[in-house]
């Protein structure tokens, strides 16, 4: 089970998918966790920092998917190769990948966890959701999968007998997801300040529990960590 | 003496850092289970950050019966935060909590921002404590309230052995497009460098009505030595850290490394000495 350690890493690149931009970081000692898990990213300027789930984890890199909503993400997708930022991680639950008959649901910037997922899995069944085909340019991260633009929907693809669901997306659909399929994996999204528990602010009512997203989650249903979340700060050395 | 402020910190989850503090203060706690408020909790604004969670806590009966044990396990000194509706709920936590020999004080919530006011007067609520738990109370108060100082002498004279200055500053953060509020309950609780005045007001006022005769717990903002320094001049016996320890986790050991730098720099062989210094005839 990888620890989360604190680091500042530098920025290896960012490039444009679409109306999303891809940053690649140097990882140096950070372990990539598993696909779902995620990471803090301290923003340049800003006070909160904000979490992302690993994109891609390619040899000594890590890569997140950032949509530029906000002035906190615009600042993370203009940030240049070269630049040091602080990271966090890997924190949380990831996926279950050791499913029989998986399917991948995606929606919007919910495919951000996929390429990993799929470099996990090898080459699982993949459907993606967009709301406009500008949006779905971000499909090329995950070349064989299979995209459709609103209004036909992800949910469409599910099929009447149920596969082995990993899904991200926009909270609507990954409710619908869960009326289709209790037992699939949701990934969900929510601010938070600490990414450790702390602070209570990413936690969701699910099934009439409130769980904390950063603990519990992201990945709801998904792998829990081998051991529960100890934050030991003698793991978190910064470069 | 470093402290983190209530709801910033899980020592369970970061053992390491609560006992890096000189005192762990937990969660607050309520009678009943609260699943706090709905989302989003969090928004970022200037020069900090608003929360909303609610109190969100799993209730006095399971707080005692599954984590005060590993919190005791932790061999650490620790506080416990109680909030509530009404004098009667502050009351029954107190008294639940406070025969645990290992609840070193009771740290009494009579200010959270993101829940409806508590019905009672903050020094009725003291009175009731006070009457089951000999355990030290600290009354936490707002920094919304208009003479902060009177409320300060009616909670001690009720019974409250110090004071906690400052809870967060009420504050609303709208979506650059849609203009509505980004938290769902619209209005949160602001904490980060802005409070450095408001919480060192505070505790200069009170330092100054109480004569310096109570512990005073200072915080808001505090995110250097320097900046725990200006709260101690100002009459805190003691400096809570906030939403730093969100990003920093090594910040109550840098802030207690800086904090005697800094005092010493100014001729105090220990930080504590340099408690009230703000009020001192020369610095006036």
């Amino acid at each position: 089970m990888a620890s989360p350690r604190r680091e500042r890493r530098r920025i290896s690149g960012s490039e444009r998918v679409g109306l999303y931009t891809l940053l690649r970081l140097e990882r140096g000692t950070l372990e990539a966790g598993l696909p779902g898990q995620f990471f803090m990213l301290d923003v340049p300027g800003h006070v909160m920092p904000r979490p992302f789930s690993t994109c891609l984890a390619e040899r000594g890199e890590l890569a997140f998917l950032i949509n530029p909503v906000g002035p906190a993400t615009r600042v993370l997708c203009e940030l240049e190769r070269g630049q040091k930022i602080g990271v966090f991680g890997p924190l949380g639950n990831g996926f279950r990948t050791d499913v029989k008959r998986p399917l991948l649901v995606g929606g919007g910037i919910g495919i951000a966890p996929f390429p990993y997922v799929v470099q996990v899995m090898g080459n699982p069944p993949v459907v993606l959701g967009f709301r406009t085909s500008r949006q779905a340019e971000a499909a090329a991260l995950v070349p064989k999968a299979e995209v459709c633009i609103e209004p036909k929907l992800v949910t469409e693809f599910i099929p009447d007998d149920p596969m082995d669901i990993l899904a991200c997306g926009p909270e609507p659909m990954l409710h619908a997801v869960h009326a289709l399929v209790p037992g699939a994996q949701l990934a969900w999204e929510a601010p938070m300040a600490c990414g450790f528990g702390a602070c209570y602010g990413c936690a969701i009512e699910f099934e009439g529990k409130s769980l904390r997203l950063c603990v519990e989650g992201p990945v709801l249903n998904g792998r829990p960590p081998v051991l529960p979340l100890v934050i030991d700060e003698e793991d978190e050395a910064t470069a | 003496m470093i402290l983190n402020a209530s709801g910033c910190l899980d020592a369970l989850i970061a053992p390491k850092v609560a006992r890096s503090l000189d005192v762990y203060v937990a969660k607050t706690i309520t009678p009943q289970p609260r699943l706090g408020n709905p989302q989003p909790r969090l928004a970022e604004t200037d020069f900090g950050m608003l929360n909303s969670i609610g109190l969100q806590n799993p209730g006095v009966e399971r707080f005692c019966a599954e984590v005060l044990p590993r919190l005791e396990e932790l061999e650490m000194p620790f506080w416990v935060s109680v909030g509530g509706a009404n004098a009667g709920d502050y009351a029954l936590i107190c008294e639940r909590i406070g025969e645990r020999k290992s609840v070193a004080a009771l740290e009494l919530n009579l200010s959270c921002p993101n829940v409806d006011p508590a019905a009672a007067a903050a020094a009725e609520i003291v009175a009731a404590c006070r009457a089951v738990s000999g355990k030290p109370l600290y009354a936490k108060l707002s920094p919304h309230l208009p003479d902060v100082a009177e409320v300060a002498l009616n909670v001690i004279e009720a019974g409250a052995s110090g004071l906690s200055l400052v809870n967060s500053l009420r504050g609303l953060v709208l979506d650059e497009w849609t203009l509505e509020p980004r938290l769902a309950r619209a209005v949160g609780g602001y904490s980060g460098a802005a409070m450095r005045p408001v919480a060192l007001a505070a505790v200069f006022l009170c330092y100054q009505a109480t004569k310096g005769t109570v512990p005073i717990v200072g915080m808001g903002g505090v995110e250097s030595g320097k900046q725990a320094l200006d709260l101690i001049a100002a009459g805190a016996s003691a400096v809570a850290l906030g939403s730093v320890l969100f990003g920093d986790l090594e910040a109550p050991e840098r802030v207690r490394t800086e904090l005697e730098q800094e005092a010493r720099a100014r001729g105090f062989e220990r930080p504590g000495e340099a408690r009230g210094a703000a009020h001192r005839p020369s610095a006036a």
